[in-house]
């Protein structure tokens, strides 16, 4: 196996690992969040009383825990790979996001909103073919 | 406005923390070995870097300010939304990291840029 070939296996494992575990992470979050509900006023006890409600949610536990292990992909894909490229590359979760908001939480999406989020796509594939490091040795 | 304010923090402080935190990691060298113990000496190397701690810290604003937005928004709006910092990390990439930030890659975050647009128009 080349270098180069491992270089873009790997960072594409680390990729399918981001675009499953960000989104899931996101919608768990939205979901525990709006059972916790929106702070009334900006008093502290306000918010000391909404920050336990967060740290009981188990909702909030399980979309911490998806984002960490997101997190821990999106480390090791930076050692090797430019932030100017994953960043745009893993936002394929945007449409993540939007289908499990649409499916699993029912949220409404109007046909604009949809547009948005595939002209967003669009714009991944056009950053996706390039290569994924430009700076130090190996780049391509 | 609060909702404004929040997205705000979420873009600036998320797409800060993560330049941050890739500064820490580039310093620390590339990852070939993934066994939990080998990730776990990577983890605690980077955790050595100052640039880490700062992008953390930031990182966790962007973070608390996201559950605050959740609460008012739903999800399938504010994610999309906070693709804004696809445009702040290719200045970041560029100018911070000094990363080639190609015509091409231009090319894509400003497609991001109009879709992060529509997604917005379609809410109000």
């Amino acid at each position: 196996m080349t270098s180069s070939h491992k270089l873009h296996l790997k960072t594409y494992a680390m990729l399918l690992i981001m675009v499953l575990f960000a989104p899931l992470g996101n919608v768990f979050l939205g979901k525990g969040m709006k059972n916790v509900g929106s702070a009334v006023s900006w008093s502290p006890s306000q918010l000391l009383h909404i920050l336990s409600l967060v740290l009981k949610s188990g909702y909030i536990w399980l979309g911490i825990a998806c984002l960490l292990t997101f997190f821990v992909a999106y480390l090791l894909i930076l050692s090797w790979a430019d932030y100017s490229y994953v960043q745009p590359t893993s936002s394929i979760t945007l449409l993540v996001v939007a289908l499990l908001g649409y499916f699993y939480l029912g949220e409404r999406i109007a046909p604009l909103h949809w547009a948005g989020i595939i002209v967003i796509c669009l714009g991944v594939f056009v950053v996706g073919n390039t290569p994924p490091r430009t700076t130090g040795a190996g780049a391509d | 406005m609060l909702e404004a304010f929040l997205l705000f923090l979420v873009v600036v402080s998320g797409t800060g923390g993560e330049i941050c935190v890739t500064r820490a990691m580039k310093s620390v060298g590339e990852v070939d070995d993934f066994r939990p113990l080998a990730v776990a000496r990577v983890i605690s190397h980077a955790l050595k870097v100052s640039w880490m701690w700062i992008g953390v810290s930031m990182m966790a604003l962007a973070f608390f300010s996201l559950l605050a937005v959740l609460s008012i928004e739903n999800v399938s709006f504010v994610v999309p939304i906070t693709a804004l910092n696809y445009a702040a990390g290719a200045l970041g990439g560029k100018f911070f990291l000094g990363e080639r930030v190609t015509p091409r890659r231009w090319a894509g975050v400003l497609i991001v840029c109009v879709g992060v647009t529509l997604v917005w128009l379609g809410k109000r």
